[in-house]
């Protein structure tokens, strides 16, 4: 199968047929990578709710060089022979994601300081990145009834960006769904049916999954800021899953427990809630070494970097 | 207007029995088609006959039809769009109650055309005693041969169910109708893949609405070039226009593409006019989802060429100065008429409708909700008549189905034409109405 020429922001590379945009873009890296906030590259038919990663395609290929009339979703477009695609270069890209970080801020609580999910939230990075410095609301922000999930995970609605990760992995990873969208329109909700609990060896994935703080490890709620903890990765045999985790510790004490993630925030493995909530004596893990984490998140960093935007949204390097 | 097509024997009392129905020659048009016509001859005849998708979009039928994937062993589904629930719109529901077996030929004829064996018409939750109705003429379809096994003898067989919705405007738009029809959360599917190649339960698929289907028994009748004959340019055939407002004859009009629409307003033959002691003040032409349009561009063009009832004539000068003739829910309104209550109205129900899957319209309808009741209510700033502006241009094209362009035209429309009326509500912080 011949490789497929894709020039995203002026860099060109050469991908299989079938990858999308988003894919081809991680393949180049860096800031030419569109945000995604609902796609999941282990998650099949993830992608295409947030409508962040819109990118603009100003030529289709090359056997039909027109550009396509809308802004497309990165994440579920399939790639041209020929296709040029502008993320960072295109302002009306640029002006169109800020416009949808204010959409998924809107009704967001901003209640960081008290959420558990500050520090390694995706929306906070999306805001930081493309929001605006003021809010143009002033009306009451949506709120949900708090219902019960279970002791392990905390649903927390208000919080939530409706991005149908956490009801694709219950679909794809655990032996049988008990939790989906309920209601229509911004007053959808996840939730269970008549609010059963959320009961299976590996529904702890969803925590990790959310990209924001509405589904939160209950065993780590308030513990620490997870910025005063130090990452680190670790193994032990299970025979549910790979084992393969980071240990989140202070001082000598491990406080959480989570899959390890990769530069965009996903998964590298999922793991099952026997090693993410059982086992939290440091006898349990063999400790390999410090966890680097990516990304611009303040875990790592306790600052963000400055970002090469410059107003005109021209990137100069 | 020469002759009917969709609404010729509508006045005969027991038009929806099929005896009338076949009394008046209902029903030859499958006989025809089934002695002397393959299945790609009819694809082209309504090809010829240039009829496009009645359901707003204006997509031509015979394309579509076209579209689907013939490759594949899978089995092929027609689909009718009975989901009509654009506010202003009412003339499907005209059809499927009092002319049912016009539907359920239309139906016949372009299984047939499409190779399919199973057919659903999915009709709109609310509009319960239409699928009694449905349900009653497709058992006397089945009792007298029309349907079911080897029909009339020419060994094509066929199945036709009507399947409500529980009530969802959403499920109008066809990925998300099928989602529904398959037993889902009616949300839209994300494509493409488009329902020609992946339909109904992963099948080729093709969804037309019930107006498009009720025109194809006269199209095989009369054939694709006598109907290509009504219209104009590349409008061809008639539509039913539902109109409703402040006009003297509200109803549903049969109307030849083409017409001027001030003859269409004025007329005693359709509207009648404006009710008396009034004046025309604006018009949502195709369904609350086109842009409004003030009276002196809804009756002329920008360039002072008579506006017409047709695809091209209604959206000349863009969204600047134009609109469309979308689903044929011709709202008029006189002078009495606050646009920014009427654009409440409408946020209102976009909001209630909107499916909540991606964030522009999920959020977005509910907060021009609100800024409109804002405005209206007296509590509005100038500058939230540049956020809506703002809020509407950053939800149209950017969400995964029409829902969010369809509440986003008409706020920007509104504003465009009527801005004097929403700086007079936050001058006056009140209504002037």
């Amino acid at each position: 199968m011949p490789l497929l020429k894709v020039t995203i922001d002026n860099i060109e590379v050469e991908v299989e047929a079938g990858t999308t945009i988003m894919n081809a873009a991680r393949k180049i890296g860096g800031s030419v990578v569109p945000p995604a906030m609902c796609y999941y590259s282990k998650l099949e038919g993830s992608g295409g709710y947030c409508r962040t990663c819109l990118v603009k395609v100003s030529q289709g290929s090359f056997k039909d060089n027109r550009p396509m009339p809308k802004l497309v979703a990165s994440c579920r477009t399939p790639v041209q022979d020929g296709m040029v695609v502008q993320n960072r270069t295109s302002p009306e890209v640029m002006d169109n994601r800020r416009a949808i970080t204010e959409f998924l801020l809107i009704n967001h609580p901003l209640d960081c300081p008290v959420c558990d999910q500050a520090g390694e939230c995706h929306l906070q990075d999306l805001s930081y990145e493309h929001g605006l410095e003021v809010t143009r609301t002033e009306e009451d922000r949506r709120t949900f009834d708090p219902i019960d999930i279970g002791d392990l995970i905390k649903l927390h609605m208000n919080r939530c960006i409706l991005c149908y990760r956490c009801v694709k992995v219950a679909d794809q990873i655990t032996d049988g769904r008990v939790h989906g969208v309920l209601g229509r329109g911004d007053h959808s909700e996840i939730s269970t049916l008549i609010q059963k609990a959320v009961d299976n060896d590996f529904s702890g994935n969803m925590i990790d999954v959310c990209p924001v703080g509405a589904l939160t490890d209950k065993t780590f709620r308030f513990k620490s800021r997870v910025w005063f903890t130090r990452p680190f990765d670790a193994h032990r045999e299970c025979s549910k899953c790979c084992g393969k985790t980071v240990l989140w510790m202070k001082g000598e004490e491990i406080l959480r427990v989570t899959g390890r993630k990769d530069k965009y925030g996903e998964l590298e493995e999922f793991i099952c809630n026997d090693c993410r909530f059982e086992h939290k004596e440091n006898v349990d893990w063999i400790v390999e070494g410090p966890r680097k984490i990516e990304r611009h998140s303040v875990i790592s960093q306790n600052h963000y970097e400055k970002l090469d935007i410059p107003e005109d949204g021209e990137e100069t390097e | 207007m020469a002759e009917k097509i969709l609404l010729k024997n509508i006045d005969v009392p027991g038009l929806a029995s099929f005896e009338v129905y076949r009394k008046l020659g209902g029903y030859s048009a499958v006989e025809k088609v089934l002695k002397n016509f393959t299945p790609d001859q009819v694809t082209s005849e309504v090809t010829k006959s240039g009829l496009r998708g009645r359901g707003g979009a204006g997509f031509p039928a015979g394309m579509k039809w076209g579209f689907i994937d013939k490759k594949t062993n899978n089995p092929r589904y027609f689909v009718c769009n009975f989901d009509e629930s654009e506010p202003g719109t009412f003339k499907d529901r005209h059809i499927g109650q009092l002319n049912p077996h016009q539907l359920i030929e239309g139906m016949i004829l372009g299984s047939y055309a499409l190779g399919a064996r199973t057919s659903y018409i999915y009709i709109r939750g609310e509009l319960f005693y239409v699928l009694r109705i449905i349900e009653k003429a497709i058992a006397e379809a089945y009792k007298n041969g029309f349907l079911g096994e080897n029909i009339l003898g020419s060994g094509y067989s066929l199945d036709l169910y009507c399947q409500p919705g529980a009530g969802a405007y959403i499920c109008g738009e066809e990925t998300a109708l099928l989602e529904s029809l398959e037993g889902k959360r009616g949300n839209p599917r994300i494509k493409p893949p488009f329902p020609a190649v992946v339909g109904l339960y992963g099948c080729p698929t093709v969804v037309n609405n019930v107006e498009t289907i009720a025109a194809l028994p006269w199209i095989i009748n009369n054939g694709g070039e006598a109907y290509s004959a009504v219209g104009i340019g590349n409008s061809k055939g008639t539509k039913l226009i539902s109109a409703c407002g402040h006009i003297n004859k509200p109803g549903i009009y049969e109307i030849e593409l083409g017409l001027p629409v001030e003859e269409f307003i004025y007329s005693d033959e359709y509207c009648g006019g404006i009710r008396p002691g009034h004046t025309l003040k604006a018009v949502v032409a195709g369904g609350s989802s086109v842009p409004i349009l003030p009276a002196n561009l809804i009756l002329k063009t920008a360039e002072g060429k008579p506006r017409l009832m047709s695809y091209e004539s209604l959206s000349e000068g863009g969204f600047q100065s134009g609109t469309m003739l979308g689903s044929g829910g011709f709202i008029v309104m006189d002078e009495t008429t606050c646009i920014v209550k009427n654009l409440l109205t409408f946020a209102k129900f976009y909001h209630h409708e909107s499916c909540g899957q991606c964030s522009p319209c999920r959020e977005g309808t509910g907060w021009m909700e609100k800024i409109l009741h804002r405005i209206e209510s007296g509590h509005g700033t100038m500058k939230d008549i540049d956020l809506l502006v703002d809020i509407s241009k950053h939800i149209e094209g950017n969400t995964i189905c029409p829902l969010g362009d369809a509440a986003a035209w008409p706020v920007a429309s509104a504003i465009r034409h009527f801005r004097e009326e929403f700086e007079e509500h936050v001058k006056l912080q009140k209504c002037p109405f």
